[in-house]
């Protein structure tokens, strides 16, 4: 018999974890039938599926069992595993709406084993470039396929290799963009970490596909072990003769080189980046001319995003028209999301485009913590906008989310309860994109400093109705008047919170109240009567001798000396203390 | 004794480096991995030894985040205020870490034991909030765990 391994998960959250328990059933049970030997036992810490009760998960055939009750266990054992019979009362039917497509080498394979990789269909699509196909077939391919840059803009690829291919130069290059620097995403850093060969893969297809000699990684140094991984992959790849001269035997030679990102939020555009790479300030440039045309070194340049390299391989070796089954009419292929905020299950995501942001956050994040309500959700990190609840059903793609103010960027997806303040949410996204401006262009270095006061006066309980058309009048002028993308779209929070919450915005101005709690400045705290046990522990605990009262009487704080720390709120055992 | 051996490193550096394009970044990166930080006296050599003017090495220093000017602490103590710890509250984080060891952000304690930053997100949101110190990452953190997370790295120290 082949050996097989059960993993064992209690998924329910709820109740004490039982796993235990199970884990000796079953263990007693295989050893009652002496099958101990040929079985593994596993209890893992995650097996995909919540509040499904106590699940088994049996490897190789990979069936899965939820809802499992102790008497079971016998069954599963005698049934199962020693007659491959499957119960179907038991059965897990998968309905999965993710596709794993870019990650699905990720935590299957040894990132750091080149063999592995290959064994799971790697380096199949450049031997198939290599010997079966011509520069403007790949073009051709990727035209079919529709796939579009997932870095954010959302350009068709094609059309970028185009360019750079009809250039005509002796020097060219490849750039993979792993500056993801999008507070709240790390796709990238998974699929480096997880997949590296696949990137590689993407980045010699695409250097056959322009005439180009030389690739870069440029990669955050915040990500040393993506670092570590790509260097191991680009040196098992150029021992292999996968890299080099005369790769697979053909006349094309190609290699890779890794440069380090140093921090800076702007680097991720892709002017900056070239001017990183080049080892000077990370300042954009003008465009045109684009980098296909004037890139790096002043030669022509592609640069391409991590998850869009490790489309590559899966795009040439399934053929276009495959790649381009999946999606909606303008948006192909899957996009990965990282889903995090306030929803239950956080976590990267791979998901067809099309699907509805619903979906993603209910069936596949399991809905918002604590069952509150969800208020909104933020896409595309500080850049992008938020969207309100209730455009919960738009299917996700690259139009719809622009038609609503938002973007899809790098797949940042943050989901927003009605504890955020949406006002402390903008002020916070352009916080980061004030720091991280370059300072070249007035628009954006003025413009958004402009921004952050009047939202840092708003939130300090002086703001002015007048405010509200500031933020728009300023938001619109860096929009057009911005040199590159992060100006350009650093207003987008501050846009799209006064286009759907405009009613926060004057909650704060108006009645100088902040109805989520979060800025201080508009926070009142309140001691309720009715629910005040009269313990002392709100007294006892306040920095600043606000609470004035005894054990007797009751309590009350002294709203001229509270400093708002909220140190009685978060002490308080039955709730009494009140935030407004 | 660490300085001695980076002087003697900095011209096999400058070796490996000198011929490709677009070295001084990477320069500056095994610099600041020996130092954590990059030394006046290192960049006045670099200068020298690549023949490009300080002021281009301080200009590029001084625009990336992860070039430091100062040295940093034994033990760097760096809080995630990414989009999602930040929903997670990391400023009470923060708060407490500023409370226990009387600095500021980007300060470092007197005894130099600990230095605070607050970086952009470490790329583990799905832990949030998440703190690191040193190159471990602390997920999931309390308010009340700080005391207790920064005390074993002073009695590591006894």
């Amino acid at each position: 018999m082949e050996k097989k391994i059960i993993y064992l998960r209690d998924t329910d959250s709820a109740q004490q974890d039982r796993i235990n328990d199970f884990f000796t059933l079953f263990s007693n049970e295989l050893r009652d039938t002496n099958l101990i030997e040929q079985v593994q036992l596993v209890k893992i810490a995650d097996i995909g599926l919540y509040e499904k009760g106590v699940t088994v998960k049996i490897l190789p055939e990979n069936i899965v069992y939820i809802g499992i009750k102790n008497n079971d266990v016998k069954k599963i054992i005698e049934e199962t595993i020693k007659n491959n019979k499957i119960i179907k009362e038991l059965l897990y039917e998968k309905k999965s709406k993710q596709i794993r497509a870019v990650l699905k080498n990720c935590g299957y394979i040894d990132p750091e084993s080149m063999e592995d990789y290959i064994a799971a269909g790697g380096y199949k699509a450049l031997v198939k470039v290599l010997t079966e196909m011509k520069p403007e077939n790949v073009i051709d391919e990727l035209k079919k396929s529709g796939l579009r840059g997932r870095g954010g803009a959302g350009y068709p690829t094609w059309m970028k290799w185009n360019f750079a291919r009809g250039m005509n130069s002796l020097e060219k290059y490849v750039i993979c963009n792993g500056d993801e620097g999008d507070p709240g995403a790390y796709m990238d850093r998974s699929v480096l970490e997880g997949d590296p060969h696949s990137v590689l893969e993407g980045m010699i297809i695409a250097g056959y596909t322009i005439g180009s000699s030389k690739g870069f990684f440029y990669i955050r140094a915040e990500y040393p072990l993506a670092v570590e991984r790509v260097q191991k992959a680009i040196d098992q790849a150029a021992a292999a003769g996968l890299l080099g001269s005369n790769i697979l035997g053909s006349n094309f030679n190609f290699e890779l080189e890794i440069r380090l990102g140093a921090g800076a939020f702007v680097c991720g555009e892709e002017t900056a980046l070239i001017a990183s790479i080049e080892g000077k300030r990370g300042t954009p440039h003008p465009r045109p001319p684009y980098p296909s045309v004037k890139g790096l070194w002043d030669k022509p340049t592609i640069i391409n995003n991590v998850e869009t390299l490790a489309n590559i391989p899966q795009l040439i070796a399934g053929g276009g028209a495959k790649f381009a089954s999946i999606g909606t009419e303008k948006s192909k292929g899957t996009k990965v999301f990282a889903l995090t905020g306030k929803v239950k299950n956080s976590g990267l995501v791979e998901v067809p485009m099309g699907i509805t942001l619903r979906e993603i956050i209910f069936d596949i994040g399991g809905g918002i913590l604590g069952n509150r309500d969800i208020k909104a959700i933020q896409t595309g990190g500080p850049s992008g906008g938020v969207i309100p609840r209730e455009f919960l059903d738009t299917p996700v793609d690259y139009e719809n989310l622009g038609k609503l103010g938002s973007i899809m960027g790098s797949g940042g997806m943050i989901a927003i309860d009605d504890t955020d303040c949406l006002v402390d949410l903008a002020k916070f996204y352009l916080k980061f994109c004030v720091d991280e401006s370059c300072g070249k262009c007035a628009p954006c270095r003025l413009g958004g400093y402009q921004l952050l006061r009047i939202l840092e006066k708003i939130s300090e309980g002086n703001g002015e109705l007048e405010d509200l058309n500031k933020l728009k009048k300023i938001s619109y002028a860096m929009q057009k008047a911005s040199l590159c993308g992060l100006g350009q779209s650093a207003s987008n929070p501050v846009f799209s919170t006064i286009k759907y919450f405009e009613e926060e915005y004057r909650q704060h101005i108006v009645n100088k109240r902040c109805l989520a709690g979060k800025c201080k400045a508009l926070v009142y705290f309140k001691i309720l009567p009715q629910k005040c046990k009269k313990c002392g522990l709100c007294m006892k605990n306040c920095p600043s001798n606000a609470i004035l009262g005894s054990r007797e009487a009751g309590y009350v704080i002294d709203p001229q000396k509270c400093i708002k720390c909220g140190a009685c709120f978060d002490i308080c055992k039955f709730k009494a203390v009140m935030k407004e | 004794m660490k300085k001695d051996r980076l002087q003697a490193d900095l011209e096999g550096l400058v070796r490996k480096w000198k011929d490709k394009r677009g070295n001084l970044i990477m320069i500056l990166h095994s610099v600041e991995n020996i130092y954590g930080y990059v030394p006046r006296d290192t960049s006045l050599k670099l200068s020298r030894l690549l023949d490009v003017p300080l002021a281009r090495i301080y200009e590029v220093i001084t625009f990336y985040n992860y070039f430091k000017l100062e040295p940093p602490g034994k033990h760097n103590v760096s809080v995630c205020m990414g989009t999602a710890c930040y929903l997670r509250d990391a400023a009470s984080l923060i708060e407490e870490i500023e409370k226990i060891l009387h600095i500021k952000e980007g300060q470092t304690t007197k005894d130099e034991m600990f230095h605070l930053d607050v970086v952009r997100c470490l790329g583990c949101c799905g832990l949030a909030p998440v703190m690191m110190i040193d190159e471990k990452v602390y997920g999931k953190v309390k308010k009340n765990e700080v005391v207790d997370i920064l005390s074993k790295y002073v009695k590591e120290e006894e």
